[in-house]
């Protein structure tokens, strides 16, 4: 998994509430049998019409927006499914940080699993890096997630909360399955546990 | 000993490795698995070297892609990404010996609808599944959510997942539902009144007379929503109606196993002291049949109201409703029951058992749906198919002028060949009404089995109350 440690980058506004799974990348996407390749297409239907042609009032085919690394969402974003092709495309579009007021859960964690950073932030800091972000490609956000903290194009500084867990296998790309294979041992003596006291499992 | 709630229970009996941070292993149960989120967690273990920890506790079965039509044992039903995909599926589950439903087997159907019905899903088990509609199977008292790709990669290499605990939620739902009032119109409201961000960082646990009441079949409708509703999973503490529902099932325990497991699950509750983080009650008589006019599962409303205006709401809410309302092709003030409808859809992972299509039918026997109305019912499974055919059911549905189908999540996703046409109006009785879900540019309007018959008769949404 790629590391995050710092960002400096185009944020794209997107102000919208709920934003689901469905909206960043729809089902006829997922028939695919690999990781890579759905940037192209990233919130499809909002993207393009029918006849495949860039609608250009949506923001990322704004040409300040083309090159954004950074989202800034309304509350709720990732609503919806499962789907880590969500996660996939966005991180295959170039974005690896998102900052919102909340996330669904399974969205969120599917997030640090692809080197993507999800920031909470509290609605109201949430608006000032919306305004910021508005200002388009002149106005860069910087992230560092060492430190836990955003710097506006203006110079503003907020402070984000991450679980330390979470924050640890991000800046140092480190693969779960890896961690958790060395901790073999004790899934071991739980199996072997729960196989006196629950045999029907 | 303090006191527990039921999600507090089950964790603690799964929980094989805790960090000082409060980060758990916690141990899975059961695995099931379905084409679409699986192949690049399969193809992920092939690259590392990596087998299946527990394959007898993985469970496979195509579901999403596969077509409903009676001619699909015929190949060029599916398109080529589809076929690709559940092929993937078939030579994962031989390679890594799973245990797997292949689309010729008759007990191959929604992956929430066959791990219940063959009893691989139990009470205080752990369940999990690539798909967000996992919660179905809290209906047992077992703690099921979904999970990501690299979450289901994780499972299958370790048979454990990395979590922390999510918050309690108790949703109450007292006294009796009045007639007409289903399990979907129950979770449906709840959604309503939480939206769908209520729930996000709970486990919620449903109870309460109304939910004590209902058969696993609407307890699974209930909790399969929760997910809609933000919360990680949705549970029930299990009771007579759970045990019996389990007993005899093909990989339910037997015998005096079967009494050691009893005698565990009827610890399985909530104590009477337990702690709650949040809680919610609705009156079962205050609830009505309801259906959904935008384009998210809170935009929930009494099938007698009227379409409200953006106006109506506040912050962000306003732009998104009227976003729903666009798209939806909906006017403010208009009555619910003079949106007319072109299709109805029956099934799906939330009201693809046999109630059901019990309640369908009830409505449906005699009837015919409306003239030039697209309708169809995609039971759950195969099984479910069967037992609707052997209790005349099938019958009614054709008289009435519905397509019978064969098992799969169909129109629910429309990742398969059932979709709806850009403007095509749905009363659908499957989870979601997102923009684009049944098909790019289809419009959703989500509700019970029952509202759905209705509808097709009349070709509008309809109260069921006065067909009934």
């Amino acid at each position: 998994m790629n590391k995050f440690t710092t960002l400096s980058g185009i944020a794209a506004p997107m102000p919208l509430i709920n934003i689901d799974t469905d909206m960043i990348i729809p089902k006829q996407f997922l028939k695919t049998i690999k990781r890579s390749g759905l940037g192209v297409n990233l919130f499809d239907e909002m993207r393009y019409d029918d006849d495949r042609n860039e609608i250009p009032d949506f923001v990322l085919n704004k040409p300040q927006y083309r090159d954004a690394q950074i989202i800034v969402a309304g509350d709720n974003f990732g609503c919806g499914s499962s789907r880590e092709h969500a996660p996939w495309a966005i991180a295959d579009f170039g974005i690896t940080c998102i900052i919102a007021p909340s996330y669904a859960d399974i969205f969120y964690s599917n997030c640090f699993k692809n080197g993507i950073l999800p920031i909470v932030l509290p609605q109201e800091q949430v608006d000032a890096l919306m305004k910021d972000a508005e200002k388009g490609a002149n106005a860069r956000i910087e992230i560092d997630l060492e430190n836990q903290s955003i710097t506006s194009s203006d110079g503003d500084v907020f402070t984000f909360e991450v679980d330390s867990f979470k924050k640890h296998c991000l800046m140092n790309g480190l693969d779960d399955i890896g961690l958790t294979m060395e901790k073999a041992a004790s899934i071991d003596t739980f199996e072997e546990s729960a196989s006196q006291s629950r045999p029907w499992v | 000993m303090s006191p527990k709630t039921l999600y507090d229970k089950i964790w603690d009996a799964h929980v094989t490795h805790e960090a000082d941070d409060g980060t758990c292993l916690l141990y899975i149960d059961r695995h099931l698995v379905h084409e679409v989120t699986s192949p690049q967690a399969f193809e992920g273990l092939r690259m590392a070297g990596r087998s299946v920890r527990a394959p007898d506790k993985t469970i496979a079965v195509p579901d999403h892609n596969v077509p409903t039509t009676l001619d699909r044992a015929d190949a060029t039903t599916m398109t080529e990404d589809s076929r690709i995909q559940v092929e993937a599926l078939d030579k994962n589950a031989k390679e890594f010996g799973v245990h797997y439903y292949p689309v010729s087997d008759v007990r191959q159907g929604i992956v929430h609808i066959v791990g219940p019905e063959q009893g691989w899903t139990l009470p205080g088990m752990t369940v999990v599944c690539g798909d967000s509609h996992t919660a179905t199977h809290g209906a047992f008292g077992s703690l099921a959510h979904g999970i990501g790709t690299s979450e289901v990669e994780h499972v299958l290499a370790t048979q454990t997942l990395i979590q922390k605990k999510s918050k309690n939620m108790k949703v109450e739902i007292t006294g009796k539902l009045r007639p007409g009032v289903t399990a979907k119109d129950i979770t449906l409201s709840v959604i309503g009144v939480t939206g769908t961000a209520g729930g996000t960082g709970y486990v919620i646990e449903y109870c309460g007379e109304a939910i004590r009441d209902l058969s696993m079949e609407g307890r699974m409708t209930v909790c399969n929503m929760a997910i809609e509703g933000g919360a990680r999973a949705g549970i029930i503490a299990p009771d007579e109606t759970t045990f019996e529902y389990c007993m005899g099932r093909p990989h339910a325990p037997k015998g005096a196993q079967w009494e050691a497991a009893l005698e565990w699950w009827k610890t399985l509750y909530s104590d009477d002291d337990a702690a709650w983080d949040k809680v919610i009650t609705l009156k079962g008589e205050d609830i009505a049949p309801v259906v959904t006019w935008g384009t998210s599962p809170e935009d929930v409303l009494p099938i007698t109201a009227k379409v409200p205006a953006a106006t109506d709401f506040k912050g962000g809410k306003i732009e998104a409703a009227q976003r729903s309302l666009d798209y939806m092709g909906l006017t403010a003030g208009m009555a619910l029951t003079d949106v007319e409808i072109d299709t109805v859809f029956i099934g799906s992972c939330t009201n693809g058992r046999i109630e059901d299509l019990r309640a369908a039918a009830a409505i449906l026997k005699g009837k015919k749906i409306k003239d030039g109305m697209r309708a169809m019912i995609v039971p759950g499974s195969g099984l479910v198919r069967a037992q609707a055919e052997e209790e005349g059911l099938a019958d009614i549905f054709k008289d009435a002028g519905f397509e019978w189908r064969l098992a799969g999540c169909s129109m629910c996703l429309a990742m398969n060949p059932d979709q709806l046409a850009p403007g095509e109006r749905c009363a659908a009785t499957s989870n979601r009404n997102f923009e684009g879900r049944q098909g790019r540019g289809g419009r959703t309007h989500l509700m019970s089995p029952a509202m759905a018959a209705a509808a097709a008769i009349t070709g509008k949404l309809t109260d069921v109350r006065d067909l009934m």
